[in-house]
């Protein structure tokens, strides 16, 4: 698997990255390094392993379905770019 | 009176106790270190306002006989990584600079109730990504060692090489550092430290800004490993806001250094001496099982046949995770927005190739790639699989063996001007020792055994079953004190 420039532009969508044209052939290289570096995985025999998500072999905890906190916007927007009325406000996304 | 900056956590709890000094002294003494070593870039913001402040309450505490425990009135460093309340937090991104956090994370938390006086965030690499702190936004961390006869700057390692660079040369008596694939145990190894990883979920995650949550655990960075059992008694324990956090009791880990460790059995793993192991590493190595086996401790050779795969499968998993969690710096609820008129998506797009470095970057399209519809399998999948190869190595060696001892690092340190040029990869393989116990999420410490031929710090890592931070704290503390490691940084010793 190799990516070409346009793979990488795609991802880059994907993660919401601006790469300007210029950079696409050096990254593209860049990784392609990386993936190739990591395909030594598929030596591995992985059948009937089932995948590991969580290292903590415990269950989840539960609690009661109640509101623990809240009730406090000032804080919650202190810190936004740009904000209004207790709102944050963002670029318009309806036209 | 003896130079305050150079006792250690137990001997700053004995003389606060003893009223051989107070906390505002203490405080004022790691200050004023702090400004006289600046030059070494280890914090990204000092506040020493809110430092005082701490340190008077606690003396006012401790006056009227209501001192709350070991920690009270010790000047400790927070990676800046941790949220801290009204004091910036940016995980050394632009991304979050000016970000003060409107809450307090809960390991932070923990310290500052049981009285620890915070001195400053320190720097690391930017969201933790990286073995040399050379990732920073805010700058390269220096290292205070630097080899003999040679003055050219070294890395501290990384990524909590700002808490590692503070804590060796005395800018704070103990700081806090995460770990996700060695970010403790390497830079502690590298500044001639002690650096502890907890096992995953020991200590809370909430309020830590999240590289890859799956690995990422905080834990103590300080100069003994007395220090270390007492500030990780601080930082653990249950917490509800992580849902990750375990349920288990917390041991009082300063009680498990016995200095007893006959009869125990140590696992010597064959993989990580492969061809070409650095002859240093490998002799420090030969020493450390000299030191076991002399107080009583059996030395059984043991395998851990997934080893040589931990890294690539590290490399998938920790990226897949980041690209995850680092969607939530868009430009919308806290941090920089970088905006021309553009729709939402090119805000976003903007914003965040301004924000983040190149590190960053790269880690984040890998894992997006690897998550990405068609190779998620091939890739991400195929990397959880080997983990859980990983991890059952480590079920299995526990079987026979109590604890397991290695080196923490391949090399000893390299300088910061080298470090910018190497490639991703060969940068990556610094953490081929520490990455299978992150994977694992088994505890492993980092304790300095002694000096390379340069003169710079070497450390040995020691493994332990999940939630027995107490026998690797027990095994460290007899080695280290086999080991008699006093040598000083550079700094400390007048030098350049």
């Amino acid at each position: 698997m190799s990516l070409d420039k346009a793979t990488v532009r795609k991802i880059g969508f994907l993660a919401r990255l601006e790469i300007p044209e210029d950079d696409l052939e050096g990254l593209a290289h860049e990784l392609n390094g990386i993936l190739g570096w990591v395909e030594q995985l598929s030596q591995v025999n992985t059948e009937g392993v089932a995948p590991l998500a969580s290292v903590s072999e415990m269950k989840l905890f539960w609690r009661e379905d109640t509101v623990t906190d809240g009730g406090m916007p000032e804080k919650v927007l202190a810190n936004a770019p740009d904000a209004m009325d207790g709102y944050f406000l963002v670029p318009k996304v309806v036209e | 009176m003896t130079d305050l900056t150079s006792l250690t956590l137990a001997g700053v709890r004995d003389g606060l106790a003893k009223r051989d000094f107070t906390a505002v002294e203490m405080t004022e003494a790691y200050l004023s270190a702090m400004d006289a070593h600046k030059g070494l870039n280890a914090f990204i913001v000092t506040c020493p306002d809110v430092a005082l402040d701490r340190a008077k309450a606690s003396d006012a505490r401790r006056a009227k006989g209501e001192a709350r425990g070991p920690m009270d009135g010790a000047p400790v460093a927070i990676k800046d990584l941790f949220c801290t309340e009204g004091v910036q937090t940016t995980a050394a991104s632009k991304i979050l600079e000016g970000f003060k956090p409107c809450y307090e994370s809960t390991v932070s938390g923990k310290l500052k109730d049981a009285g620890a006086v915070m001195l400053g965030k320190t720097n690391l690499d930017e969201f933790a990504m990286g073995s040399a702190n050379i990732t920073s936004a805010y700058g390269n961390v220096i290292s205070p060692w630097t080899a003999e006869n040679d003055a050219t700057p070294l890395v501290p390692g990384g990524s909590s090489g700002g808490s590692a660079a503070a804590v060796a040369v005395r800018l704070c008596v103990a700081a806090t550092g995460t770990d996700t694939g060695g970010s403790i145990r390497q830079p502690a190894a590298f500044t001639g430290i002690v650096g502890l990883k907890p096992t995953y979920g020991r200590c809370s995650r909430w309020g830590i800004v999240a590289f890859a949550s799956s690995l990422d655990q905080a834990g103590p960075m300080t100069r003994t490993v007395e220090d270390a059992a007492i500030m990780l008694q601080a930082m653990a324990g249950f917490d509800a806001k992580d849902s990750t956090s375990a349920k288990v009791a917390l041991p009082d880990f300063a009680k498990a250094l016995s200095g007893d460790i006959r009869g125990l059995k140590v696992g010597i793993p064959k993989e990580y001496r492969p061809d070409g192991l650095n002859s240093e590493i490998a002799a420090l190595w030969d020493q450390g099982i000299t030191w076991l086996k002399d107080a009583g401790a059996t030395v059984v050779d043991i395998s851990l046949p997934h080893t040589d795969k931990a890294l690539a499968t590290y490399y998938i998993i920790a990226p897949a995770e980041a690209s995850s969690n680092l969607a939530r710096h868009d430009g919308v609820r806290y941090g920089l927005r970088v905006e021309d008129g553009g729709n939402l998506d090119e805000m976003y797009m903007k914003t965040r190739a301004k924000g983040f470095g190149k590190e960053v970057k790269r880690r984040i399209l890998i894992g997006t790639y690897v998550l990405s519809a068609g190779y998620y399998d091939a890739y991400y999948l195929k990397a959880q699989k080997v983990r859980a190869l990983i991890a059952g190595d480590f079920r299995e060696a526990f079987k026979t063996v109590d604890v397991i001892l290695t080196p923490t690092a391949p090399s000893d340190p390299f300088p910061v001007e080298g470090g910018a040029k190497v490639d991703p990869i060969t940068m990556y393989l610094n953490d081929g020792f520490t990455v299978p116990a992150s994977l694992a999420g088994v505890p492993a410490l980092s304790l300095p055994g002694g000096l390379s031929q340069k003169g710079l710090p070497l450390g040995l890592q020691l493994i332990g079953r999940p939630f027995d931070e107490e026998t690797i704290l027990r095994v460290a503390q007899v080695m280290e004190a086999a080991a008699g490691f006093d040598a000083v940084p550079t700094l400390l010793r007048g030098g350049k």
